[in-house]
């Protein structure tokens, strides 16, 4: 009874639906203390003096500290200074010292027996502030002239990168029958998932180990972060937990002060230290996504084939760099402007730039919504301005389904290579699945009503399994990005994998474990999936860019192979017959056994007790120096990534009095390689849809002039509610990668990816009889009422 | 303040201060911390229980607010071990990813389904008003909800 494929419910759900998941606010250990963090009201300032007396002298306060008390701490790292600069990182430290750059940054903490008492302590901590002028706006902060944040960054400049061919697209544009110009702003998001951050950190003076319970998308990075780079230790001195984790959408990946601090602090009063983010301040504190700034020149020639795309982009990093920022809006965005298409020209210049705003680094998608964004928009640009069906120009355009593995102009992908893709297969389900050709009809008949229906459409590719550990290092960061994985078979049978990807919501113990029943044909029951705690894990560099399955998945089966390798020697030593001769087989009942090629009645179970993981555990007979125990690890570096495919449909109706657009329905094909779990499949997209959409109509983190977030509550910004939404309309291709034994591909994102420019392809196709060629995301009703006003009274855009 | 509450069918009895949200009082007195707190200004509905067998936000209620009634938590809902079907038909439907949301989705449809038995997937929709989930775009949520009452509720 194969379980790969099929529908089985999560084995992680009973934990979680009885609320016996241990979250980390919901842990505690004795003598454990709590701290709040002064965080700056000022997004640019000089701290001139702070006086904690008033705070220290409150009962039940055990120490007020600053940023003085931790200058034997690094300064947090960042590993992934692409665009090959790295003489202007300007990192965050425990705590600011001389100057903060937005606002939250922390600069002093207390620590109290309770928590509520470090509340009402940290508001007496006296800080005079000098005040300086702010800047928030990307582009903006590299005019002469505009507050400076970094001595080492003039004009505010972090980096300038490039990827594709200048001289060659310019000429292309040069010669092109048209070329459409369009300035995009992809706003600034922020992750929000259910859960803030937190940590807990316990220090034993006696051998100076730290245990760091943290939220963590990643705890074998986290630990290598701690050790090597902030507090120079070995690893043996720090042991991450990761436990039940509440969602993270790329935010929990990072190194953050707060969780530096809170493990300092645990040595410095020698008693666990807790703290757990307020919503408030996971507004403030915790990364944020996107937020470029794109001019955008396409180039094409009458028939709809697309001649040079040229992009321009201004990426904001916020005041100091998170983890991994650089490395977001360089090689995970440039390198997949070309879509799903066969470009032939294709030039991106992003100059990446700090200003008085909070970090921005990975949040779902991570660059690839944003080049999705640019492509799928200019894609239908082009159409509007010749007049074609989108459809068409698409299709005109494609990566042919037999061009694979096709590698995009002017080594865009740095030498990567499109694995396989049939994105005309796609397109055609969801065409049907939507009715393509009736919904035109219908629209017609509604704009004659007055009615504004439209339809937009987003063929988009993405890079999941990230990836190859050689080429990211070309790319500039400084590590690795292979998985790794070790299966024991117990003496009953029973299966443990333990694993270095980290689930926070993904399923992984039940996907995982659905390969091990499969594979070695033992039940789903007799599998347990152990992650998140860097002790009895081997590492893994976590989980984010969909890589788990195509990376870890990998590792994981590679350890399998091994497994039976191994049984299938011993019963041939029990057979006393040629190891060539014995067969692994998963028979029809499920079950795995060893039996002897032609002889079914020599034969045994692999994964029972008494069966061959008893005789492999307990050694008394095994062939010459084998070592007992079924026991492997395999590591996993991928040659390639993965590149699913797909087409997201979405149908709209503004409404023309109020400007309010209403999804009527949602239509996503997405082809995600072989699929171990559908129905986990399915909710990673419907999930992605609901964020996708919300950038394109809702979410957008602002800032005003001074640097003031102003949408940082869940009052003030947009996170989705269920009346806004649809049900999702979902079908699926399945074309497996070849660079991966399992030949699968990778689903996290995918929906986040593609779902942007479908809503506001729909959006603008709705208001196209107005001349609307563009509005800028998100397109809430008041924007949308304000472009309809400005063309029913003649203007353009 | 001395308060008296019967929490999942146990009488309790606390003295806590004037200031303490219910919520709180749950989690931190009691050790019930399978409702959860998911925000600071009562939208997120993570830490909604059952009142005197109304949905209620714990983090809008104070602690002394709740003596003399009846408090059923997310701990309270299963009966003899047997899932509540709500609990049941998320499992089923694959209503939930992180699961920080879900007791709170779960207290919160179970008195949806209370007070109108037979939704449409609108109704259910605008039941959910309160409770923010970021992982499964609601898809499976409202489905669970509706397979439950299909099912004829509870």
């Amino acid at each position: 009874m194969a379980v790969v494929g099929k529908a089985v419910k999560r084995k992680e759900d009973p934990r979680l639906i009885t609320g016996e998941a241990r979250y980390l606010e919901d842990i505690k250990l004795p003598g454990m203390t709590h701290i709040a963090i002064l965080r700056s009201p000022h997004a640019h300032a000089n701290i001139v003096s702070i006086n904690s007396e008033r705070a220290a002298a409150v009962p039940g306060v055990i120490g007020v500290f600053t940023g003085q008390d931790f200058m034997d701490v690094n300064p947090l790292p960042c590993p992934w200074p692409a665009g090959g600069v790295d003489n202007n990182l300007n990192t965050p430290r425990a705590l600011e010292v001389e100057k903060v750059t937005h606002v939250g940054a922390g600069v002093a903490v207390v620590v109290a027996e309770d928590r509520a008492t470090a509340q009402d302590a940290v508001e007496l901590v006296d800080v005079e502030w000098e005040v300086l002028p702010a800047v928030t706006d990307a582009e903006e902060a590299t005019f002469d002239g505009a507050p400076q944040l970094h001595e080492n960054a003039p004009n505010n400049v972090c980096m300038e990168w490039d990827c594709g061919d200048q001289s060659g697209t310019d000429a292309a544009l040069g010669s092109s029958d048209v070329v459409v110009k369009q300035r995009l702003r992809n706003q600034r998001l922020i992750p929000t998932p259910m859960e803030t951050r937190g940590c807990i950190a316990q220090h034993e003076a006696v051998n100076g180990e730290y245990t760091i319970w943290m939220t963590s998308q990643a705890p074998h990075v986290h630990r290598l972060l701690f050790t090597a780079f902030i507090f120079g230790v070995p690893e043996n001195k720090v042991r991450v937990i990761s436990p039940q984790i509440g969602g993270g959408f790329g935010a929990k990946i990072f190194m953050y002060p707060e969780y530096v601090l809170t493990t300092a602090l645990s040595k410095k009063v020698g008693r666990p230290v807790k703290w757990v983010e307020t919503r408030s301040e996971n507004y403030i504190a915790t990364t944020h996504g996107r937020d470029h700034v794109t001019d955008v020149e396409v180039g094409a020639n009458r028939d709809g084939t697309i001649t040079g795309l040229k992009v321009r982009t201004y990426a904001n990093l916020g005041g100091t760099l998170s983890t991994v920022a650089p490395g977001i809006p360089t090689t995970l965005y440039g390198r997949m402007l070309s879509g799903a298409y066969k470009l032939p020209n294709i030039y991106c210049h992003v100059t990446g730039v700090y200003t008085n705003t909070g970090m921005v680094d990975a949040y779902r998608g991570a660059g690839r919504p944003e080049a999705t964004y640019v492509v799928e928009r200019a894609v239908d640009l082009v159409a509007s301005e010749l007049g074609m069906d989108p459809v068409e120009v698409r299709r005109k355009n494609f990566v042919p389904a037999d061009s694979f593995p096709y590698e995009p102009s002017g080594n865009l992908l740095n030498g990567l290579s499109y694995d396989s893709g049939n994105y005309d297969k796609a397109l055609d389900m969801a065409l049907e699945m939507t009715g393509y050709e009736d919904f035109r009809a219908e629209q017609a008949a509604a704009r004659a009503e007055g009615r504004y229906l439209g339809i937009g459409l987003s063929t988009y590719i993405e890079i999941c399994g990230i990836a190859p550990s050689a080429w990211m290092f070309g790319e500039g960061w400084g590590a690795a990005l292979w998985e790794s994985a070790n299966v024991r078979m117990h003496i009953t049978g029973d299966v443990v994998v333990t694993s270095g990807s980290q689930s926070h919501g993904q399923g992984h113990e039940t996907s995982i474990a659905q390969l091990v029943a499969d594979e070695l044909g033992v039940s789903m029951d007799q599998v347990h999936v152990q992650h998140s705690d860097t002790l009895g894990t081997p590492f893994g560099y976590g989980t984010y860019g969909s890589r788990s399955t195509a990376v870890g998945g990998v590792a994981v089966w590679r350890s399998l192979q091994r497994i039976k390798e191994k049984a299938r020697a011993i019963a041939a030593h029990e057979f006393e017959a040629n190891v060539d001769d014995v067969e692994y087989v998963v028979n029809d009942e499920g079950v795995g056994v060893v039996q002897v090629k032609g002889s079914p009645d020599q034969s045994k179970v692999v994964g029972e007790f008494m069966g061959i993981a008893t005789s492999a555990a307990g050694g008394w007979d095994l062939p010459g120096d084998m070592e007992p125990f079924l026991d492997e690890t395999a590591y996993y570096d991928p040659p390639d990534c993965t590149y699913p495919f797909g087409t997201h449909i979405c149908i709209v109706e503004v409404d023309a009095e109020t400007g309010n657009v209403g999804i009527k329905r949602y239509i996503a094909v997405d082809d995600v390689g072989k699929v171990i779990n559908p129905m986990i499949v399915d909710g990673q997209v419907h999930g992605g849809i609901a964020q996708g959409v919300a950038q394109a109509l809702w979410e957008g983190a602002q800032y005003d002039e001074n640097g003031q977030l102003v949408s940082g509550s869940m009052m003030d910004y947009a996170i989705p509610r269920a009346d806004l939404l649809p049900s999702f309309e979902l079908g699926r291709t399945e074309t497996p990668s070849p660079n991966n034994p399992l030949g699968v591909k990778g689903a996290g994102e995918t929906g986040t990816i593609a779902a942007t420019p479908a809503v506001v392809n729909a959006v603008v196709d709705a208001l196209s009889h107005l001349n609307v060629r563009h509005i800028d995301m998100p397109l809430t009703p008041s924007r949308v009422w304000e472009t309809i006003q400005s063309r029913s009274n003649g203007g353009n855009s | 303040m001395k308060i008296s509450v019967n929490v999942n069918g146990s009488a309790q009895e606390n003295d806590v201060e004037a200031r303490t949200l219910l919520v709180n009082y749950l989690r931190d007195e009691l050790g019930l911390t399978g409702t959860k707190i998911g925000c600071d200004t009562s939208q997120c509905g993570a830490c909604t229980v059952h009142m005197d067998g109304k949905a209620l936000k714990s983090c809008t209620c104070l602690a002394v607010q709740a003596d003399g009634c009846d408090i059923t938590t997310i701990e309270g809902l299963a009966q003899n071990g047997d899932l509540h079907p709500m609990q049941q038909s998320f499992w089923d439907n694959h209503g939930l990813q992180c699961g920080f949301c879900t007791p709170g989705m779960i207290m919160t449809t179970t008195a949806l389904l209370a007070d109108n038995p037979n939704p449409d997937e609108d109704e259910i929709r605008h039941g959910l008003e309160g409770n923010l989930c970021r992982c499964t775009g609601y898809h499976n949520i409202v489905k669970a909800v509706a397979a439950v009452a299909q099912a004829g509720g509870d």
